[in-house]
């Protein structure tokens, strides 16, 4: 399900008005991954608090964001300009990649919470088969 | 079976009572049929489904997410006999209707997605997760049937 031309007008547009709010959305969304999703706890045992507003992950969420802000700005060529953290989530990480799309539903959720006028089901669509393919090219490097 | 605390109880039941089924039901489905055209394979006598216009247009479409939706009334009246409950819409489903059980798992997000974009941060993060362990159970008993 590649992105159309359509698509990635959408994206960028949509993203255009989400930047402001990308970094508080990014730990929102992670905080209620880890609420709603507990079995994604396991790849942050490291952390002292999961609790959604703590601040690693309002930390963490941020920076999963400034690189899916990366990504959009990318959006030509997803699979070169996720190749290093693709090799980190592959190599080092090990994050089963079937957790990429809890997150993207975590993402979608948090997006249209903030932006409900803007979310529309147009821009549901465009955004679900961008992080789709941000999923695909984050796992390019897992065999 | 699935065992609730008088917390989601009561979690499910607030958020339920926040919805107008005949205001969200028609959004819901009309999302669904959008961010998943796949699954308008199942609605070929709903007329013109061709384009986003036409789906958001479509009486058939609306009329549709309210029946959904008010089945799904059912559920937040029955949370401990939802396999029962839904058996015979799940048999319905299966035998008749020959609806993919993926399909319930994506119309169960898009009803998530459509409630948080209503409720925004009254939403808390535990209550969505509360609400998606009480979707997925209804998803469960709707996939119960399927053998």
């Amino acid at each position: 399900m590649s992105l159309t031309a359509k698509d990635k007008a959408v994206v960028k547009n949509f993203w255009g008005k989400v930047a402001p709010k990308a970094a508080e959305i990014g730990g929102e969304a992670l905080g209620r991954m880890l609420t709603a999703y507990p079995q994604t706890k396991t790849y942050f045992s490291h952390w002292a608090d999961l609790s959604p507003g703590s601040a690693q992950v309002k930390k963490h969420g941020a920076t999963i964001m400034g690189a899916v802000g990366e990504a959009v700005s990318k959006i030509d060529d997803l699979t070169g300009a996720l190749s290093a953290l693709s090799e980190l989530h592959a190599f080092k990480l090990r994050v089963d990649p079937a957790n990429f799309r809890i997150l993207a539903h975590n993402l979608i959720l948090c997006m249209g919470m903030f932006f409900p006028g803007d979310f529309t089901p147009e821009v549901h669509l465009s955004v679900d088969k961008f992080l789709q393919n941000l999923a695909l090219a984050l796992s390019e490097k897992y065999r | 079976m699935v065992k609730w605390t008088e917390l989601e109880r009561s979690t499910v039941k607030a958020i339920w009572e926040k919805i107008d089924i005949d205001e969200v039901g028609p959004q819901i489905w009309a999302r669904v049929l959008i961010v998943y055209p796949w699954t308008e394979r199942y609605f070929g006598s709903f007329g013109d489904l061709f384009t986003i216009t036409a789906i958001l247009k479509n009486d058939k479409v609306a009329a549709h997410g309210k029946v959904v939706l008010k089945a799904l009334d059912k559920a937040v009246n029955n949370m401990d006999n939802m396999k029962r409950t839904y058996a015979d819409l799940s048999q319905l489903h299966f035998q008749k209707l020959e609806v993919d059980p993926d399909s319930f798992r994506l119309l169960a997000d898009c009803i998530t997605i459509t409630i948080a974009c209503k409720l925004k941060s009254a939403l808390s993060p535990q209550s969505q997760a509360i609400w998606q362990k009480f979707l997925y159970a209804v998803v469960d008993a709707m996939s119960s049937q399927y053998r």
